[in-house]
């Protein structure tokens, strides 16, 4: 059917949704990469100052503080979460009972990224937290993990991996109810050794679904700011000021929306980068199935 | 030995929350104890009460509720309507606005913040609840493109029917479309209420007055002000994560689910 009567019907159904892209996302992108070619506090007139924000970012030392944080807490989250929500997925997947597991463990993941910042706070403050009272039985005399600056973001990221465990679980156990029981059957046949199966048949089946969650967690991790805005600010000085606490802060703090634009759309050019690489890698996923 | 390992790793998953628990009914000298007072004694329900006093949090759980229902009301409203039209109708443009929404998907919000905080104030809703509920009610691509998947599914025999008895699209999709997807329609419902709920940086951008916080800005708040007084604190924790605690216990069968299906997280 493709009368003019259904056609206007058609505009009637996606009509609210389309204002909502227009005005919430597609204008505001295009404003945002106008502004990253300007300079603007936001008062003053703005100028049109080409690609000099985009100069400016790439040599401003925050951002390059930022960009280095932001990999280095990427670097921490992704390996770690990856492999142990792989891990946790494996034991629950043929045990009795995984549906009480699984209430547990992906309980962190609806909680806000605030009351999780303030309960870590706690947990890892220096002189009273739980952690340090814990390594304190095993004779452990625990440091000041997030007033010092070595260890803030891997604790920011210890979090993290604990926030997130559950959503990259489930994807995860998705991932192995979708292998087929016949190729350990056959594997059994043979004799394979659980190892061996785990090896030859479980990792390379799994391995669209480990590819997805590389990517998501790298996005996601690419995007921190509520942990680091609540548990730190940013500090002890500028060990955990991450890409976008630098965009925030470049916008609502030094009123400088240009630069703020700038380095935002960098951003989105490496988030768009991974996006890609995602999207050519999902033609594998269909391959491999 | 398998469980006694996933219950070494339920405890340490659930235990951030009940130490949390524990520490917001104690005493103030036992919070700081060492060796740590595991049990409080007595339980100090107090703490809650002056907790709820310090800070308007009374007033805070109704700014996020009622901005979270009229976000999920809408939400599925208009996500479905477009989703409908997307699945089942055909129109000129059809495919360009379907790949236009999914291209939205890939924009990071930090990058669309700056404008649309710049667009709030121009249009005097800095500083108001619209900043807040219009945006997301009237935009979630990512819904649309989750429930166009389910509508997709639904064989074009069901509508014909309605529409050989002469029933135009708007009819076909409230009385055949919509009974159909409710699951969808209530899963996609409680994972944009969870969305909303923990929504932290557009609320911290967009409001300034106390009285306007929800619930996270205003945790946030607070933990700047009674950053020694540790009990308080957790109570205040406490308070902010037990209603999304309930909706998880609740409905975590079709949260779970729903993660499953999208890989997102909320």
């Amino acid at each position: 059917m493709h009368t003019n009567k259904t056609k206007w019907w058609g505009y009637f159904f996606i009509g609210p949704q389309l204002i909502g892209m227009l005005a919430f996302s597609l204008i505001p992108l295009v404003s945002a990469l106008v502004l990253s070619f300007m300079d603007w506090d936001g008062f003053n007139s703005a100028k049109f100052v080409s690609l000099s924000n985009y100069i400016d970012q790439l040599s401003n030392d925050n951002f390059i503080t930022a960009l280095i944080n932001t990999a280095y807490y990427t670097l921490l989250v992704v390996p770690v979460g990856i492999a142990l929500a792989l891990v946790v997925a494996l034991g629950l997947n043929n045990v009795t009972g995984s549906n009480v597991y699984r209430v547990f463990y992906f309980m962190p993941v609806v909680t806000s990224s605030v009351s999780i910042g303030v309960i870590w706070m706690w947990l890892l403050n220096g002189d009273f937290g739980l952690i340090n009272q814990l390594l304190s039985y095993v004779g452990i005399e625990g440091p000041n993990w997030l007033t010092d600056r070595k260890l803030v973001l891997p604790s920011i990221a210890m979090l993290s991996i604990w926030w997130g465990l559950g959503t990259n679980m489930v994807i995860f156990l998705a991932g192995l109810k979708g292998i087929s029981k016949t190729f350990y059957e056959a594997a059994d046949i043979d004799g394979a050794s659980p190892l061996q199966k785990f090896r030859h048949i479980t990792l390379p089946m799994l391995s669209p679904t480990t590819f997805f969650i590389s990517i998501t967690t790298i996005i996601g991790s690419f995007q921190v700011f509520d942990q680091t805005y609540v548990m730190t600010k940013g500090g002890p000085g500028k060990a955990s000021y991450t890409v976008v606490y630098h965009i925030y802060d470049t916008a609502f703090g030094r009123f400088d929306f240009g630069a703020s634009s700038a380095a935002a759309m960098i951003l989105f050019i490496i988030i768009l980068i991974f996006t890609l690489i995602q999207f050519l890698g999902s033609r594998k996923w269909v391959h491999y199935e | 030995m398998l469980h006694l390992l996933l219950i070494i790793g339920a405890i340490v998953m659930s235990g951030p929350f009940i130490w949390m628990f524990l520490s917001a009914v104690k005493p103030l000298d036992q919070i700081f104890a060492v060796p740590p007072k595991w049990i409080p004694e007595p339980f100090v329900w107090s703490n809650f009460i002056d907790s709820l006093k310090a800070m308007p949090f009374g007033k805070a759980y109704f700014n996020s509720f009622y901005i979270s229902i009229i976000v999920v009301a809408s939400q599925i409203l208009t996500c479905s309507m477009a989703a409908y039209g997307f699945a089942k109708i055909k129109f000129p443009g059809s495919k360009v606005l379907f790949i236009l929404f999914l291209s939205t998907m890939m924009v990071p919000m930090q990058v669309t913040l700056i404008p649309l905080y710049l667009i709030m104030d121009a249009i005097g809703w800095l500083n108001t609840h619209a900043s807040i509920i219009i945006p997301s009610a009237l935009f979630n691509a990512f819904g649309v493109f989750l429930l166009r998947q389910f509508i997709m599914g639904i064989p074009k025999e069901m509508e014909e029917a309605a529409i050989i008895d002469g029933a135009n699209p708007f009819q076909v999709y409230v009385k055949v479309i919509l009974p159909l997807i409710k699951p969808s329609l209530a899963a996609f419902g409680i994972f944009s209420f969870i969305g909303v709920w923990n929504n932290f940086i557009q609320p911290l951008t967009f409001l300034s007055s106390q009285e306007l916080y929800t619930v996270p800005l205003l945790l946030s708040y607070f933990k700047g002000l009674y950053v020694t007084n540790w009990a308080l604190m957790m109570a205040g924790a406490t308070i902010s994560v037990i209603p999304i605690l309930v909706v998880y216990i609740i409905a975590q069968r079709q949260i779970i689910e729903g993660i499953t299906l999208t890989g997102v997280k909320g």
